[in-house]
């Protein structure tokens, strides 16, 4: 195959500059051919003929090439003339320089300290706004729900059943390991610490307390705010992004009553689940790593248990789970509502769902510690 | 180069149990503008992504450039990918991207220009394909649809294709733009030799600049031609689409040219 990529040849012939263009001027080779054109640097008053007719192919960037390498030589004191062009050619290249107009490649973006400190505002008021807006948005869910409970039939069993299998029994193992993993952790690191004192029999304490007031619920809800959470928030962004939202309030349905609600329903019954499911799972790898390393027996760790706990401590840690279960969906379906314009928007709001679900949660966690506190419990 | 630019022989594509397309057989020439027709949902948009590659068919052989598509991968396929230029259904444009951006997208990717080079690329085929200026630094989402479509064929421009392929351009565009839409694209072939590959039911973009027609139905080509052609053939389906008060007031068959 013979080289036919895009070449600049020049001349000098008399007291003109004659630029001989040849083969194909197209954008694979315009990298180096405005490298080329630009090195061309005659001396002030030489007229330049440029000649086109050995070109083969010309598209539209070679073409805007050559009206801008002819228009960079012309000057007042020097003529610039085209010749030889092919007619398709010609009218390719009059026809480029005849359309373009400049134009801006990004919004413009101003000065940098001014943008800093409008940055900083913004950031401010986004945080009120959104306090506002969330809570505006609690409301607007409440008030759906209390008008679904007047009308059962649209409270939507299907989708609350089919949500209930996404975030719930497609959680179990994830949430049974997580759990089995820190009653067997919990049980290693106490162990080490409580033989020291003779008091290994209170591990089962220790591990009991904590695991069913506190870390059954928190872990089994951070994780969920991590699988569905973000699920929430990256469903209804991409129906958000889609106009599938839109769609639906044009039709005269209820996005909040469709998308929201079942999500919100289900995770609430779902997740009390989950967390009895860590209770156990962490119990059972408590036992097992209490077996192993103290030598403490199925049926002594069954009976220690019974005497260190009593019911309420199981129902603490149980009747946190639909508020955490409440919050995460929210924030999910709150944030998934917010997604504008771009699939950038899907990735921020989500990751927005899942770490002010997480904070939200942990918040929520510490009033509830006061409040048992104040009740006794 | 001889032969055709594209030639399709036997393609089959199926979705589960629905058979989309069966032995289908196609040759574009080169520099010729195609036009695509055929009811909604038989399988033009299938055949438009098969031959680009974004669908793998159940049976049959693709050459594009004379080379077979099917099994070609990396360095080759990235090489014939930057010949040809797509301007999808939607638009499809990159959402986290500004129109120029959108543009410069494939530059960047395949070239190595200089930073203004790429800009005054990117602002050629904005007016080029008849946006304002001001739209280079739009968002898509800041757009209307028609500005999309028109974004999108910017971006199918980007890289000077030898082929381009349109889904319905013209549809969603006022008539003075889809005139200029037409002219714009018969240009283009006829100064760079473009090869133009057009599913649309525009019937004035069909007579404005197809050389030849496709017609789409019963699983393969069923008909193929010029207009005049077309205007010939007693298939049912074709007479109604080219006989219909549709074509006739679009002046299809008048004698004289659509436009
Ligand atoms: N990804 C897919 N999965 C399953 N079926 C598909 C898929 N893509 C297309 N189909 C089916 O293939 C058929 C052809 O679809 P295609 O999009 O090619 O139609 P079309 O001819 O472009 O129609 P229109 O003019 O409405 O754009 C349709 O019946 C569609 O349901
Ligand atoms: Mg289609």
């Amino acid at each position: 195959m013979t080289d036919t990529r895009g070449r600049i040849e020049s001349i000098s012939a008399g007291n003109r500059l004659e630029i001989h263009l040849s083969g194909r001027w197209e954008v694979g080779y315009a990298a180096e051919l405005e490298i080329a054109l630009a090195q061309l640097s005659p001396p002030v008053d030489q007229p330049v003929l440029i000649d086109l007719s050995g070109l083969d192919r010309l598209d539209t960037t070679g073409a805007w090439l050559i009206h801008r390498g002819s228009e960079a030589l012309r000057s007042p004191r020097r003529s610039v003339t085209l010749s030889g062009a092919r007619a398709e050619h010609e009218q390719l290249i009059a026809r480029v320089s005849g359309l373009y107009q400049p134009c801006e490649i990004q919004p413009p973006a101003g000065n940098a300290l001014i943008r800093l400190v409008a940055r900083l505002g913004e950031n401010a008021l986004t945080v009120l706004d959104t306090a506002a807006s969330f809570t505006a948005f609690i409301g607007l869910t409440t008030v759906t729900l209390l008008r679904s409970l007047l009308h059962p039939r649209r409270l939507r069993f299907n989708a609350i059943t089919v949500h209930m299998e996404a975030t719930g029994i497609n959680a179990l193992p994830i949430v049974s390991l997580i759990s089995f993993l820190i009653g067997i952790v919990m049980v290693y690191q106490s162990a080490f610490q409580l033989t020291r004192f003779g008091a290994q029999i209170f591990v089962i304490d220790l591990l009991a307390f904590s695991v069913l007031r506190e870390l059954g619920v928190l872990l089994t809800s951070i994780v969920v705010a991590g699988r569905s959470g973000s699920a929430f928030a990256a469903e209804i962004g991409s129906m958000k992004l889609h106009e599938e939202i839109d769609a639906m309030r044009a039709l005269g349905m209820d996005p909040v009553e469709i998308l929201v609600l079942p999500r919100i329903l289900s995770l609430m019954v779902v997740l009390p689940l989950l967390v009895f499911t860590a209770d156990v799972m962490a119990l059972l790898g408590g036992a097992i790593m209490c077996w192993i390393s103290l030598d403490i027996a199925p049926d002594l760790f069954l009976q220690r248990l019974r005497s260190a706990v009593d019911l309420p401590t199981f129902w603490i840690g149980i009747v946190k789970a639909p508020f955490f279960a409440g919050l995460i969906a929210l924030t999910g379906c709150y944030e998934g509502l917010q997604v504008s314009g771009s699939a950038e928007s899907v990735g921020q709001r989500t990751t927005r769902a899942v770490v002010e679900s997480i904070f939200l949660v942990i918040v929520a966690d510490a009033l509830f510690s006061v409040v048992f506190t104040i009740l006794g419990l | 180069m001889s032969g055709p630019i594209i030639r399709i022989r036997g393609l089959c594509n199926a979705f589960g149990d629905q058979i989309v397309h069966q032995d289908l057989d196609l040759d574009v020439d080169e520099g010729e503008v195609l036009g695509v027709v055929g009811g909604s949902g038989t399988g033009k948009s299938v055949l438009l992504r098969s031959i680009i590659g974004l669908n793998t068919p159940a049976a049959g052989h693709i050459e594009v450039f004379g080379q077979e598509l099917t099994g070609l991968r990396g360095d080759t396929r990235r090489r014939l990918e930057r010949r040809w230029g797509v301007l999808f259904q939607d638009g499809a444009l990159f959402s986290a991207l500004t129109v120029a951006q959108n543009i410069e997208a494939p530059l960047k990717e395949h070239l190595s220009l200089s930073r203004s080079l790429m800009d005054e690329i990117a602002a050629l085929k904005i007016t080029m394909v008849g946006l304002g200026p001001e739209a280079g630094s739009k968002f898509p989402s800041e757009l209307s649809g028609g500005m999309r479509k028109r974004a999108g064929l910017a971006r199918a421009l980007a890289m000077d294709p030898e082929i381009v392929f349109l889904d319905e351009p013209t549809a969603g565009l006022d008539p003075i733009g889809a005139a200029a839409f037409d002219e714009l694209i018969g240009s283009l072939q006829s100064q760079m030799g473009l090869t133009v590959f057009m599913v649309t039911h525009d019937l004035d973009s069909l007579t404005a600049i197809c050389d030849r027609i496709a017609v789409l139905a019963e699983k393969r080509v069923l008909a193929i031609g010029t207009m005049a052609d077309m205007l010939q053939q007693d298939h049912p389906w074709i007479r109604e689409y080219f006989h219909g008060p549709r074509a006739r007031a679009a002046g299809v068959g008048a004698g004289t040219n659509g436009i």
